[in-house]
């Protein structure tokens, strides 16, 4: 049984925000299918009790004195960006009302 | 009398630098002059500082002029993989998306090689995000073995490697995730090491899966390992997750005294899966360190089948996330007339990233999904801490733990491109070692009947990479033999 369908596809491009051709589309199913049948594999593990490991490090917060200190000028913050008016970054309309 | 300083290792031109034989300027421009001779071949590089080499090389030379001590890499040549933010040139990941992207500061791995006497000679090629083993899935070129021009140099540091063995610099920086580092050199026989997760700052290296990532240097010995490890480790306060230890002077851990080192051979990583030629080889390092004392002892590694699966949940659900930021606002090409800032996000995502990149962004979003997030991601967290557990009870009876880098030797360009999962299979012996958080050294141990490296992998205990260095060093002393310049750059 297929684990991925297009529809997936087309659900978890949506997510990240791709937009996907028919044949990409087509393609990834296969190939999702393909690497998630062998996570699958991960199931014949009984792992009840143990522990995720979310990191390597065994640390928990680390704060530093909350000091002031030097950032980036306003103009190199700036440089990378696509579209700014010399003081923000421009991005287009937020929301599309559709009728302008 | 125009001695060739590109073929000498890093601590070699520093002491030459230092004392007076040869300036910073004259090495550097021996080095540009073997990138102008074959480059073209190799393709390692994606940018050559040609003038700013010449510039900082001009400068060291100033301070030592001036009485200055310049530091322990006076002089020497880096290059650096795309993937470590520089106010020089670009920094790109060898993605679309990052074209043209100048990064406002130097990461701080870059800085204290800087502060150290470094002379940067440009940006190395790279599997686009670092996601690949082989420099296919770079948006500018695919780098070639320098042992033969037809086989890859390996990923996802493919460029870094290559520089290193066709001697087109002294060190090279990469970054691995799950054996990106290890795997090239190994490939194209040179020594690579990834250190313990948290030796090493990762301000300034673009992330891919923040849980793995590590960056480590590509050295043609293992002296130079050292001597680069000593620059770069340590506590930073721009990087959290770095590790406030104490850091020794590696260059200490380099002696041949191995008597009565427990070398541990785990019997998972030697199966019908491993080809004949990389065993062979394997246990002949093993046999030379055995003569100077070094003892063997069998052990097990239970998981080693899950890793794949465990790591590719793993790095794509990071990697989604990471990867979110390039969005078209602050930095990144952003697709030209989109008409809402959803339709630029999703219009800069699809126009910018890669086949490879795209996937794994699929995988990571769908493995992080509503219903699906327990099943995988959890799950595989779970079954990481049994891997870390498997290491740890291993090195109960052992010191140090040696494998093959890779199952076979560098294949040919194209040969696994068309199946991503086939390609993924490749880091079999790399992926465990960046899941348990501990430190692996690949170093050459041999060239196979087709003229191509094999590689030892020597795997430590957390913080323990003296005694892989140890290792390594004697292996390197007594197995007598050199690798020489490869083939296809002589």
């Amino acid at each position: 049984m297929a684990r991925i369908t297009k529809t997936d596809v087309e659900y978890v491009a949506g997510l990240a925000q791709l937009t996907l051709d028919e044949a990409t589309k087509e393609k990834l199913v296969g190939e999702m299918d393909d690497i998630l049948g062998h996570m699958d594999k991960l199931n014949e593990l009984n792992t009840d009790g143990i522990e995720p490991m979310m990191h390597v490090l065994e640390m928990t917060n680390v704060f530093r004195e909350d000091v002031v200190e030097p950032s980036l000028d306003r103009e190199i913050a700036l440089m990378n960006a696509p579209k700014t008016d010399g003081e923000y970054f421009l991005v287009p309309k937020i929301l599309d009302l559709g009728d302008e | 009398m125009s001695e060739k300083w590109y073929q000498k290792t890093a601590h070699e031109i520093r002491d030459a630098v230092r004392g007076g034989k040869v300036s910073a300027l004259e090495v550097t421009e021996s080095h540009l002059g073997r990138i102008a001779e074959v480059d073209s071949k190799v393709k390692a590089y994606v940018d050559v500082w040609n003038d700013a080499a010449r510039a900082q090389a001009q400068a060291v030379d100033a301070r030592i002029k001036a009485g200055e001590d310049v530091g322990p890499l006076a002089g020497v040549p880096i290059g650096l993989k795309d993937v470590f933010c520089t106010k020089l040139g670009t920094t790109t990941c060898c993605s679309k998306i990052l074209k043209g992207y100048r990064s406002p500061f130097d990461g701080t791995a870059v800085e204290r090689l800087a502060n150290a006497g470094a002379v940067f000679l440009g940006k190395l090629n790279m599997d686009e995000f670092a996601m690949g083993s082989s420099t296919e899935n770079s948006s500018i070129h695919t780098t070639r073995n320098p042992w033969n021009l037809d086989c890859v140099p390996g990923g996802s540091s493919g460029g870094s490697a290559a520089a290193v063995a066709a001697d087109e610099c002294a060190i090279a920086l990469g970054s691995d995730t799950g054996g990106s580092i290890r795997q090239p050199a190994a490939c194209v026989g040179c020594v690579g090491l990834k250190p313990t997760y948290g030796r090493i700052s990762r301000y300034g290296l673009v992330a891919f899966a923040s849980s793995l990532d590590q960056i480590g240097p590509f050295t043609k010995d293992v002296e130079d390992c050292a001597i680069a490890l000593n620059i770069m480790c340590g506590r930073d306060p721009k990087d959290s997750t770095s590790a406030n230890l104490p850091v020794p002077d590696f260059t200490k851990a380099l002696t041949t005294d191995v008597a009565g080192l427990r070398i541990g051979l785990p019997k998972e990583y030697f199966t019908d899966a491993l080809n004949a030629e990389m065993r062979d080889k394997v246990m002949a390092a093993v046999a030379v360190l055995e003569k100077e004392g070094a003892r063997v002892v069998e052990v097990t590694l239970p998981h080693t089948d899950y890793a794949i699966a465990v790591y590719y949940i793993i790095c794509t659900a990071e990697a989604s996330s990471n990867l979110a930021r390039f969005d078209g606002v602050r930095y990144a090409t952003r697709a030209a007339d989109a008409k809402t800032t959803m339709d630029m996000y999703t219009r800069t995502k699809t126009d910018g990233y890669g086949p490879e990149v795209r996937r794994r962004i699929m995988l990571g979003t769908y493995v992080l999904s509503s219903g699906y997030y327990d099943a995988y991601y959890l799950k595989a967290q779970k079954v990481r801490s049994l891997i870390r557990r498997d290491f740890t009870e291993a090195f109960e009876k052992c010191d140090v733990i040696l494998t093959p880098t890779s199952p076979t030797p560098a294949f040919k360009i194209g040969e696994k491109a068309a199946n991503p999962l086939d390609m993924y299979l490749s880091d079999i012996y790399t992926i465990s070692v960046n899941l348990a958080g501990i430190p692996g050294l690949s170093m050459p141990c041999g060239l196979t009947a087709s003229g191509l490296p094999a590689g030892l992998q020597i795997i430590g205990k957390p913080f323990d990479e003296e005694t892989i260095l140890r290792t390594a060093y004697a292996y390197e002393q007594k197995r007598g033999f050199e690798m020489g310049t490869p083939t296809a750059v002589k």
